[in-house]
């Protein structure tokens, strides 16, 4: 029981993920008719723009290690520990939370940027000449951030009052053996919090219902006389802010190197196409539902049964799915169909 | 009237076999001198070029990085210059401290990035282009038995550097490829005894391991070792390298009934497996009424630092230490310190080692001629290097001496004392049968690159 449970944690942490990204994929998607391979870069984006603040916060002087005594060795020490003491090293230990402040607004510059720079000359070009310059996007960013950063990957620790894991079989009454990391647990509520927001945003405000009456239709749309191509400007540069801060709040699960954004691109693409075309919930659920039964098919009963199905489960239910719906799950007729 | 000056038969006869004689013979004495002559990259001028093969980016990149740090000194050494560091403590040594066989050492650099394809491009590169009379380096096992194969066909030596599975100097092994560093099974069989004493013999272990040649015979290694010691082993799951995100392999062990997790992994799946361990709360938890231990079987000085303070307590093996206080550690330690301003790591040292001792078989056979030495290498007993009376031993060119095993210090200090050296294990308590990982070590005299 405890097993499942916990695996099930697994797939929905793993699923905010994948929802996340694939939220982004499909709002470019519905919205500018962009297939956007750049999309997992963004997310590598907003993971570094964690490690920046890290390395701006720790900024540092060299001081003599006095603990090496037969020649001189030097550690670092941070400015900000230097001037303020302990508030200093606080301010350092919680640069996640603080770096989702910093993440948001650069997120929102750089998808508007690309949007404007690069991404509007290919809007009536062929889907294949949009993955080409996507992708080659992706790289470029990659590499930029390679020479940055360099190729190792960089740690980055949750808050220390967090690092540890949630008794959560005491809490739930289930027993004493069933514990989780309370970031995870913490990313977990953040996607379900940022989805939300996603959803209020177009459902509830009048700024949204124009961009889904633009989705929908675009040119009646535009002759009531909206700028509709402002607004979808406007709903790049929040697929980037949704990517970047999946990013950002991953960055204590899993330690960011410059290419981790490719890691997680393929998978949300089978997600967005299992969840079908377009569809903003279908992307949310089949995000959730991939990484849930990938982390069953990670369970060894399973795995001696079937070696290595935790490797292909996803594309084999993609298979399925697109056999049985053709469209994807909750895909709507009409999408990316001539 | 000219007169036709006919041969007898006779004088014929003779005039052929004298001549067949005369062309025969001088090859026939001299064959051995001529090939000594024209190995691949024989050096001939005053300078002689080694290639350092380590992985400049990749997840390995901070290692490869310390190994380049160190080959400079040893190079800077060779050639006299600076305090010398490890020559003036290595013993029995040939080394005079003015290049190798009288010429001065230059090296060039590739860049493994630990792929085994690129490992293999660049050290060819070196080869072909450079003219490396010698190859060495490398942060993977995968890389080392690539490139180790390719030093056979092409006839130059390779001086492996941080490789720690069984098949390197095993199955894999090949005449021109030597190891200084230690290996899965002497790690198993050092910890495995510290492991008995420290946590008792009635333990249940699991096994996460990283899916490649290294993993696999490390897994074994400790395995067998801690069995022999009383343990059982719950289960050993194999892990994709660079999976990243370890949870959906590592909630099963805290349902297994398992009271030891034993991570068979190394750079950044180390640092990630062992860190989200211990976010799941292992090392606060008590099973089968006794407290949860997490085991990492292959140490580095640089993963514990990615690590941090996930580290401590934490039991693994190392190949060396400069805590360590013997001369050669000391001499070594405060050169590099000196230079560098940082203690070296492990994989530092054994780097340095192997360019040293590299250049002591020269000087010793007297000629980079590569089956001379070799010879010179093969049974080769040296001390004065960090590591105690160390053999390499002939039948699969193996070093033997003590292992390290470490701990996670408690009261680190700095970044580089996070682990501090529990028991040395002597080299007997570690040494085994050749033959029991089989593999054939190849000819001596290949065709090479100069064929």
């Amino acid at each position: 029981m405890d097993a499942i449970l916990l695996q099930i944690l697994n797939g929905l942490d793993k699923g905010g993920a994948y929802a996340l990204i694939a939220l982004g994929l499909t709002l470019t998607f519905g919205t500018l008719g962009i297939v956007n391979f750049a999309h997992g870069a963004l997310f590598m984006l907003g993971a570094f723009c964690t490690v920046a603040l890290q390395s701006v916060l720790t900024i540092s002087t060299r001081v003599r290690d006095e603990s090496i005594t037969f020649f001189e060795a030097y550690k670092e020490v941070p400015y900000l520990v230097t001037w303020f003491g302990d508030t200093g090293q606080l301010i350092i230990d919680y640069v996640v939370p603080i770096s989702v402040l910093v993440t948001i607004p650069v997120m929102l510059l750089i998808g508007i940027l690309f949007e404007r720079g690069l991404i509007r000359f290919f809007y009536n070009r062929p889907h294949a000449e949009q993955i080409l310059v996507t992708f080659g996007l992706a790289i470029v960013l990659q590499e930029v951030i390679k020479v940055i950063f360099g190729a190792n990957p960089i740690p980055v620790a949750a808050p220390p009052a967090v690092a540890g894991s949630a008794d959560l079989g005491v809490i739930l009454g289930l027993g004493g053996n069933l514990s989780y990391p309370w970031w995870r647990l913490i990313y977990l509520a953040s996607s379900a919090v940022i989805i939300s927001g996603v959803f209020a945003f177009l459902n509830l405000t009048t700024y949204g219902m124009v961009v889904r009456a633009g989705m929908a239709d675009r040119e009646t749309v535009q002759f009531l006389g909206i700028n509709i191509q402002r607004r979808f400007t406007v709903v790049f540069g929040l697929a980037a802010v949704v990517a970047g801060l999946a990013g950002a709040l991953y960055t204590p699960i899993l330690t960011p190197n410059y290419h981790i954004g490719m890691d997680f691109l393929v998978l949300s693409f089978v997600v967005v196409v299992v969840g079908g075309m377009g569809s903003l919930p279908g992307a949310v659920a089949a995000g959730f539902l991939l990484g849930i039964l990938q982390s069953f098919a990670s369970l060894n009963e399973v795995k001696s049964i079937f070696p290595g199905i935790d490797q292909i489960i996803i594309y084999l239910v993609a298979v399925a799915v697109l056999l049985a719906r053709p469209r994807g799950l909750l895909g709507r007729k009409g999408v990316m169909e001539s | 009237m000219d007169r036709i000056i006919r041969p007898s038969r006779r004088g014929f006869l003779k005039t052929t076999a004298l001549t067949g004689a005369a062309l025969s013979a001088p090859t026939f004495f001299v064959r051995n001198a001529w090939a000594q002559e024209n190995f691949c990259n024989a050096p001939t001028g005053s300078t002689v070029t080694l290639g350092f093969n380590v992985p400049q980016t990749g997840p390995y990149a901070d290692e490869g990085a310390d190994e380049l740090r160190a080959y400079e000194l040893a190079v800077e050494h060779l050639n006299g210059e600076g305090d010398g560091g490890m020559l003036n403590t290595f013993k029995p040594s040939s080394l005079k401290g003015n290049g190798i066989l009288g010429k001065k050492v230059q090296f060039v650099t590739g860049d493994t990035q630990t792929k085994s394809d690129a490992a293999r491009a660049s050290a060819r590169r070196m080869i072909e282009k450079d003219g490396a009379i010698m190859v060495s380096g490398g942060s993977s096992s995968g890389v080392a038995v690539a490139v180790q194969s390719l030093a056979q066909e092409m006839g130059v030596v390779f001086m492996c550097g941080l490789t720690h599975s069984n098949d390197t100097t095993g199955k894999d092994k090949r005449r021109y490829g030597f190891r200084h560093f230690f290996n899965a099974y002497m790690s198993g069989e050092a910890l495995g005894v510290v492991l008995a004493e420290a946590y008792g013999k009635e333990r249940r272990a699991y096994h996460l391991t990283a899916d490649y040649t290294w993993g696999w015979t490390q897994e074994e290694s400790i395995k067998n070792a801690t069995e022999a010691q009383g343990w059982e082993t719950v289960q050993a799951v194999r892990t994709p390298l660079g999976a990243g995100d370890f949870s959906q392999y590592l909630t099963p062990v805290l349902n297994s009934g398992a009271d030891v997790l034993i991570l068979n992994h190394y750079g950044n799946d180390m640092v990630n497996s062992l860190t989200q361990a211990v976010q799941f709360g292992m090392r606060d938890k008590q099973v089968n009424g006794k407290q949860f231990e997490i085991v990492v079987p292959l140490y580095s000085e640089l993963m514990a630092e990615g690590a941090g303070a996930n580290v401590k307590g934490i039991f693994g093996t190392s190949n060396w230490s400069w805590q360590l206080q013997d001369e050669g550690t000391k001499a070594f330690a405060t050169s590099f310190g000196q230079k560098y301003g940082r203690p070296p790591s492990q994989a530092a040292q054994t780097c340095y080692v192997q360019a040293l001792l590299y250049a002591n078989a020269a000087e010793m056979a007297g000629t980079f001629y590569p089956p001379e030495l070799i010879k010179a290498l093969e049974g080769f007993e040296f001390d004065g290097m960090g590591n105690g009376p160390t053999l390499y031993r002939a039948e699969d060119h193996q070093c033997f001496k003590d292992v390290l095993v470490v701990q996670g210090n408690d009261a680190a200090t700095s970044q580089y004392d996070l682990l501090k050296v529990y028991k040395v294990v002597p080299a007997a308590d570690v040494t085994y049968d050749a033959s029991i990982f089989g593999g054939e070590l190849g000819p001596y005299e290949v065709a090479g690159c100069a064929a």
